[in-house]
């Protein structure tokens, strides 16, 4: 299959569960802070160290990896919500939100890759 | 409804994302993942200018915001290919562009996303057909 469309197949779904994922959150569990951006982009951090150390095949590479993980995962709505958290003043939230993001995304990406090694 | 929507903008996403990364592979030599960076920024800065300013355009179709928003935008943009590339760059011991990655991205995201969220809220006209 032309790899651009494992892209876009992986791509299909991997907008669709983020969306579907953040609308359960923010109904489930409503708060100021952004969990379900945070939670989503965690996640994938972890499920693309697992597909990258796993070495898997090109195609399923561009399937799960650029494509599924690539569009469930997201910058600009992260970067946004740390927008509209300064706009409102709430301070406390965007740096928290910001540490989180970067150190607990990179830090899973690391033990993802590192689980995905051992495969 | 809304869901498929979404997904097809989700397509186009990821598929200029996927090009984007291709192209600059043809000439972008260097350890820095500017591919990535560059694609972070330009949606960053896109989605902060549509989310203020696409609302009032009154002929458009709510689903169709929240496609272009979430589906398009949102998965034009990644979070885990940036945090695998910073792993790597770590585990290859190139920790000076490791540490400005993630600086870089930090705080061009945030001035991105802000500036596009100014110049959106900037026009206070409603604009329609």
């Amino acid at each position: 299959m032309a790899h651009i469309t494992l892209v876009a197949i992986g791509g299909f779904f991997g907008a669709i569960f983020r969306f579907g994922m953040s609308n359960w959150i923010k109904s489930k569990y409503p708060s100021t802070f952004p969990i379900a951006t945070l939670f989503v982009n965690l996640i994938g951090s972890f499920l693309l160290g697992l597909i990258i150390g796993a070495n898997l095949e090109k195609s399923w590479q561009l399937l799960l990896g650029t494509g599924f993980t690539g569009a469930f995962t997201t910058f600009s709505t992260f970067k946004l919500e740390n927008v509209q958290l300064y706009e409102k003043k709430n301070w406390n939230v965007m740096v928290l939100y910001l540490s989180i993001g970067y150190t607990v995304g990179i830090l899973l990406a690391f033990i993802g890759l590192k689980i995905g090694e051992v495969f | 409804m809304q869901y498929l929507f979404v997904g097809i903008a989700g397509i186009l996403g990821a598929s200029l994302r996927y090009l984007i990364g291709i192209y600059f592979n043809h000439w972008w030599l260097y350890d820095f993942p500017l591919a990535t960076f560059l694609t972070n920024m330009a949606g960053s800065f896109i989605l902060g200018w549509i989310t203020t300013f696409v609302p009032r355009l009154k002929f458009l179709h709510p689903y169709m915001i929240t496609a272009i928003g979430t589906g398009l935008i949102g998965s034009f943009t990644t979070f885990s290919t940036f945090s695998v590339e910073t792993v790597q760059l770590v585990m290859n011991a190139k920790w000076a562009i490791a540490i400005g990655y993630v600086l870089l991205s930090l705080w061009g995201g945030l001035l991105f996303s802000w500036c596009g969220f100014n110049l959106g809220t900037s026009k206070n006209e409603v604009i329609s057909k």
